[in-house]
């Protein structure tokens, strides 16, 4: 008995029998569905969570002080003033591997502009700071780095910070606002790059020449973070050796010392914000993947009912000349395009679903295709489990009191 | 087939020696053939009577490769059937016989055309085409021509042992064997029936009728009679035609 023939004798079965062959797919549908939508989700939330993270800089390196313990205490990272300018200098003259470096340095307080007033915070950089951290200028221009060498009072301004203080149909640039008791001149604004994947709003920013910042309003020798560019994202892992090496060197620590500082990539971002999301999606799979056993147990069901059901027609088959493994074939068949076409109805239905949470919830659309062929093949295979011990039981049948049956 | 054995007579389509099935029911043993010997020939319409109880139904089963009996020889078309596989058994019902059964068994929701055709579906040595074609030429023979892709329920009964006829007879078998086939139908479709199988016997069919009615084996040529497992009578009959019987039935269609 050739294939073909099987699958037009259990598919003309199964179509006797349309509404209860559509019931006992229905399982498999919701179970794959689920399944696959999650899936989905998951690898939309990771692209999401990569692309945000991508907006944080350009093949960003970032230089944090680290915790460090004096005599056993535990010094906590904000009290370290290990991180200094020089260190700064230093790598930009020494790693060949980076193309951009700025120190960062931040002070919050009260911005002031006639009777308006927000609270914000200003972030000091050199100039390459914008490009490192991928701002963009919407309209005015850059401080220089003479601005850095004068501590001039001169700022750019995020689309937040305009909106508060000024009017609509003003323009902020030239403009004289007050940080705290400091007069600051606007030269420019920020083009508007919305939350960040913690939601933290990244248009309430005020950026200035980190002289400024360190010296007149904290009046502080040491700087809170070094972010500095790749030249690419191959090189980002090489770079960071480097800039390990420079800050030894800089801050004296002997071979085998703890470093003051710590360097993270945005890859190594990246994977901690997914090992995250990955464990949410695991759990959420584990629940879809049982709903989709139960839809077996479903089909596993029906199809002992179905066997029952047609025993006569089993009898009648055996009389006029079909094997046992024929009658075996012909119900394992039968579930397994049941299953196959549950999968495949599944796996529509899940695409869908995740297109539509991925819209409502304004996520970008993904679709995995891994999970989409290990589904495909799952369903054969639970179609394959769940059919044998139906089929089994068919094959057995006695034909001569099959013939009887009533 | 494997291990064809050539009997000396040719002629001979059914040959049993002395055949015997016990039943184990609980502690007792049943003996529902005790030692039964008969041949039906080529071109043969023989009955099988007896009361309930006789082995009819038990006999029925072995002839039909469906059961194997207990001792004795059982050959077809010079096939032992003895000591044969499950499977092999199959392939002989595949081949060699045709079953008309008396609650007609059609394949429901399924049109009398593919229903003829299912014999050969389990046949992998026929084409797709030559399938229909013999299921075809199979119907025209019970006269159901126009009636192909009527779904069973759309048939009358008569008209559905018709299509199990057509069914029995599409594999072209050595012998149809018949179990009560009129026994669901009235006594003026019974006749058309039995007009049925005569033709076919007068076309060179091998026919055998399991029955209880002795008005339907007067239309057979040879009744072989059991009781209590053996053979009472085996007798030929002094045939009668099926055709004038219908029509010395009284015209009470106008009810």
């Amino acid at each position: 008995m050739d294939i073909l023939n099987l699958i037009r004798i259990s598919g003309k079965a199964l179509l006797r029998n349309k509404t209860r062959s559509a019931l006992s797919m229905l399982g498999i549908v919701i179970g794959i569905a689920a399944v696959i939508a999650v899936v989905n989700l998951g690898e939309g939330l990771k692209q999401s969570t990569a692309n945000q993270l991508s907006d944080m800089g350009t093949n960003l390196i970032m230089v944090m002080r680290s915790n460090q313990r004096r005599g056993g205490v535990s010094m906590g990272s904000s009290n370290v003033q290990s991180l200094k300018v020089k260190d700064c200098d230093a790598i930009a003259d020494c790693a060949k591997n980076v193309t951009m470096v700025s120190p960062v340095v931040s002070a919050s307080g009260q911005l002031v502009n006639g009777s308006k007033n927000w609270s914000g915070t200003a972030y000091g950089g050199s100039p390459d700071y914008l490009a490192i951290k991928k701002y963009e200028i919407a309209t005015g221009v850059n401080f220089t780095d003479e601005d850095v060498r004068k501590y001039a009072k001169v700022g750019l301004i995020g689309q937040t910070i305009v909106e508060e203080l000024f009017d609509e149909d003003e323009d902020p640039i030239g403009k004289t606002i007050r940080l705290g008791s400091m007069p600051i001149k606007v030269i420019g604004t920020l083009k508007e790059k919305g939350e960040n994947n913690m939601g933290m709003d990244q248009d309430d920013i005020i950026i200035m020449p980190f002289s400024t910042v360190q010296k007149r309003m904290l009046g502080q020798d040491f700087i809170q973070q070094i972010v500095c560019s790749a030249a690419s994202e191959d090189v980002a892992e090489a770079a960071v050796a480097e800039i390990e090496v420079i800050l030894r060197d800089m801050h004296k620590i002997p071979v085998g010392g703890t470093d003051d500082f710590d360097v993270r990539t945005q890859q190594e971002m990246l994977e901690m914000m997914n090992s995250l999301t990955g464990t949410i999606t695991t759990v959420l799979i584990a629940i879809a993947l049982i709903s989709l056993l139960v839809g077996c147990i479903g089909i596993m069901n029906i199809m002992y009912v179905t066997v029952t059901e047609r025993t006569k027609e089993i009898g009648l088959r055996m009389s006029i000349g079909a094997k046992n493994s024929a009658i075996l074939m012909q119900f394992l068949t039968e579930s397994i395009i049941l299953s196959l076409i549950g999968g495949i109805l599944g796996m529509i239905l899940g695409v869908g679903l995740s297109y539509i949470v991925a819209m409502v919830m304004s996520l970008p659309f993904a679709v995995n295709g891994v999970w989409m062929i290990i589904s495909f093949v799952s369903c054969a295979v639970l179609g394959l489990i769940s059919g044998f011990f139906p089929a089994l039981k068919a094959s057995q049948t006695d034909p001569i009191n099959a013939l009887r049956y009533e | 087939m494997k291990g064809q054995e050539i009997m000396s007579d040719q002629n001979s389509i059914i040959k049993v020696e002395n055949l015997k099935r016990t039943f184990v029911v609980g502690s007792e043993e049943v003996h529902a053939l005790k030692g039964l010997s008969f041949d039906i020939y080529k071109g043969e319409f023989v009955s099988i009577m007896g009361s309930s109880g006789s082995g009819k139904s038990t006999l029925l089963n072995i002839l039909g490769c469906l059961d194997q009996p207990t001792s004795g020889e059982y050959y077809i078309d010079g096939i032992a059937v003895r000591e044969r596989s499950k499977n092999e058994l199959s392939e002989i019902r595949n081949r060699k016989i045709g079953f008309v059964f008396q609650s007609y068994n059609l394949l429901p929701r399924t049109s009398a055309l593919e229903n003829v055709e299912l014999p050969l579906v389990y046949n992998p040595d026929v084409s797709h085409s030559e399938r229909r074609e013999k299921a075809q030429y199979a119907l025209e023979m019970v006269g159901l021509k126009d009636r192909m892709e009527h779904m069973p329920n759309q048939l009358s009964g008569g008209q559905q042992q018709r299509v199990a006829i057509a069914r029995a007879l599409v594999n072209d078998p050595v012998i149809v064997l018949a179990d009560e086939a009129t026994g669901n139908l009235d006594t003026r479709t019974s006749y058309e029936i039995m007009s049925l199988f005569q033709n076919l016997h007068e076309q060179g069919k091998t026919i055998a009728f399991v029955t209880h009615e002795t008005d339907i084996a007067v239309f057979t040529t040879r009744t072989i009679f059991l009781r209590d497992g053996r053979v009472l009578r085996d007798d030929p009959v002094e045939t009668k035609s099926a055709l004038e019987a219908l029509k010395a039935l009284p015209v009470d269609n106008d009810y």
